[in-house]
């Protein structure tokens, strides 16, 4: 049995490695000190429709991102990984989406891009660390879902079965297709397939980045060899209602953001010697906080 | 009517932690605003989940009770929540940001078209005035949580849409009995009502759940390691003094993330939040979301190379020098002078 398969994928600033330099001084978020990443779960959830489609042969992998034009940069990933293809959904009218909005764009792609067997994305984004949008796209196309997975363990005769793996221990669940499933960080890393697909995919651009370069370039991009077109897709191409789109498709409001500053302590510097160290551990155990 | 709502996790007919952390809280909330707290327990064998429940001042119980609603599985929970929702309009609904309320939270919100905000750090009641349009709204929630990594403190607020909703993780509110004879009413649905034979397409074919073997939370004593511990086996030194000192080991998400220590381990914004007596920060840089889960230790020891670690601002004592030769010489010193 072949399967349709849409894999939900983010770009993010890598918040794992904040350095000094991330925050201005202001308090805001300084993003071009961060690097702009594929968010590691939702590799985590490539992996998975990557080996379903080889256990299925004449299945396809389809790649879905809403972002900024420069989240093409996921479509390019995702498509030397080893997927079939990708559409990124960009539109100004999604700017300040929170979880709801950008699961309703979501979903509204996902009835374009039409049938589908399994939905697979992280559990989720590291920079938000929600994990709301994978089960609030599955609510909005009435299909049930199975967070948390580990490993799917197979998927036959339109039923799938997914480890999951929990705070305190693992559960095996059974379900119907079609179904949306989010990836843990603990499942199988992401292998790219094929290396020469790095180069097929190097040169696709979207129309947007086209466009760019070709009014960077005019001459250069005529005489280029003809590139790959990556799929881009507007509110306006998925049918999305603008109201429910972006900031005003979004109940939560950001009231006030700050950034954070610690009371600081009067403390005691020491350093490594025996004579300091035995000093602070004598006096620890004396006033009975060890021992 | 516009209530304080709390879901109730609910494992072998023990309510969790987590939720008698959010009843504590919403008794507060609910207080301040006025207004009932009422709590939905939505699983089989409940019967004693009321005399659990009540003495964290539960004014109403909503009980749904049935053999299929057991283990949790996404869609029968949701549809109760959502039809229950919608015939009590809260105000408020809070649930644990475990496995459970992060699969059901957004559901139900999705379903509802109401706002969500995971991970809160602080709820708090407030007003806010929308300037645009001249609109002033009374008594919102605030939920407050880091954001981006940790490195801001963001909050959030629903204006418009109900309930507000707000996922808590375990250990982040405190858990207080308000008065041991408090009595609210049950209230039993039939549950047959709330769900469909569709909700259960998914099903669980096999369990296997244990109760945590690692206790940070109510360690008294927690000997924390972070990055800056090098390797697994760096991770050790710190078992070798956890063991010495009578103390549980944490880690820093840097620390979890690199592979050095389970994420059970883990102390944050995105593990757990301690309060222990002693914390002995071992090769912690101190990110904020780090700080933010163990800043209310009453003594703070922070063992560090560098001099300028974020760590040591919040440290009452502060030792600078490499982990492997600080450690060992912790534990010879302790084993010298203990009796």
């Amino acid at each position: 049995m072949s399967l349709k398969i849409i894999v939900l994928a983010k770009q993010v600033p890598d918040t794992r490695n904040v350095g000094k330099d991330a925050m201005k001084e202001d308090g805001t978020v300084n993003r071009a000190a961060l690097p702009a990443i594929f968010n590691p779960e939702d590799l985590n959830a490539l992996e998975q429709a990557l080996r379903l489609k080889e256990q299925h042969p004449g299945s396809t992998v389809t790649l879905l991102t809403m972002g900024p034009p420069r989240a093409a940069d996921i479509i390019r990933e995702g498509l030397f990984r080893g997927a079939d293809n990708g559409y990124l959904l960009t539109d100004r009218a999604f700017a300040g989406a929170d979880t709801l909005a950008t699961s309703y764009a979501l979903s509204m792609a996902i009835r374009k891009i039409g049938a589908f067997d399994l939905i697979l994305s992280g559990r989720q984004a590291i920079d938000g660390d929600t994990a709301q949008v994978g089960p609030q796209v599955a609510e909005k196309l009435s299909i049930p879902q199975i967070t948390y997975a580990e490993d799917i363990q197979s998927v036959a005769n339109g039923r799938i079965t997914v480890k999951r793996r929990l705070e305190r221990g693992v559960e095996i669940a059974g379900g119907k297709l079609p179904l949306l499933v989010t990836v843990n960080g603990s499942a199988a890393a992401c292998r790219p397939r094929n290396a020469r697909l790095i180069q097929k995919y190097k040169y696709a651009q979207t129309p947007s980045e086209k466009q760019a370069s070709a009014d960077d370039y005019p001459l250069l991009s005529d005489a280029r060899r003809a590139c790959l077109t990556l799929n881009e897709w507007s509110a306006a191409h998925v049918g999305a209602d603008v109201e429910q789109c972006g900031l005003s498709g979004s109940p939560t409001k950001v009231k006030k953001i700050e950034s954070v500053v610690f009371q600081a302590k009067e403390n005691k510097t020491l350093d490594a010697s025996d004579a300091q160290i035995e000093a602070l551990v004598v006096e620890l155990i004396t006033n009975h906080t060890i021992g | 009517m516009n209530n304080l709502f709390v879901y109730l996790e609910i494992e072998n007919g023990r309510v969790e932690d987590v939720s008698l952390e959010l009843l504590t809280k919403g008794r507060s909330l609910a207080n301040q605003l006025e207004c009932r707290l009422e709590a939905v327990a939505i699983g089989s064998a409940l019967d004693t989940v009321g005399e659990q429940v009540f003495p964290y001042g539960v004014d109403v119980l909503h009980r749904f009770d049935d053999a299929r609603l057991h283990p949790y599985t996404s869609l029968p929970h949701t549809s109760i929540l959502v039809k229950l929702f919608k015939e009590e309009q809260p105000q408020i609904a809070l649930m644990g940001a475990t496995s459970i309320g992060r699969d059901l939270g957004p559901r139900v919100s999705s379903a509802l078209f109401s706002g969500l905000t995971a991970d809160c750090t602080s709820l708090e009641i407030g007003d806010h005035e929308e300037k645009k349009a001249g609109k002033t709204y009374r008594n919102l929630l605030y939920q407050i949580r880091p954001a981006f990594g940790g490195n801001i403190v963001a909050t959030i607020i629903n204006p418009e849409n109900r309930p507000q909703m707000a996922t808590v993780r375990e250990g982040v509110m405190k858990k207080e009995i308000c008065d041991a004879n408090y009595r609210g009413e049950t209230v039993s649905h039939d549950a047959g009502k709330y769900v469909s034979d569709a909700d259960f397409v998914v099903g669980v074919i096999e369990r296997h759940i244990e109760a945590s073997k690692v206790n940070i939370k109510g360690a008294p004593i927690i000997v924390s390691g972070g990055y800056g511990m090098g390797s697994k086996e760096g991770f050790g030194l710190l078992f070798d003094l956890a063991h010495t000192i009578g103390a549980e080991v944490g880690a820093s998400r840097a620390a979890v993330d690199a592979g050095f220590c389970e994420h059970e381990r883990q102390i944050g914004q995105t593990g757990v939040t301690v309060r222990p007596k002693l914390y002995i920060a071992c090769g912690i840089s101190g990110q904020i979301q780090h700080i933010a889960g163990m800043q209310d230790a009453s003594m703070i020891i922070a063992i560090n190379n560098d001099p300028a670690a974020p760590i040591n601002a919040i440290a009452d004592y502060v030792i600078t020098g490499d982990v492997e030769t600080v450690i060992p010489k912790m534990i010879k010193y302790y084993k010298k002078n203990s009796k």
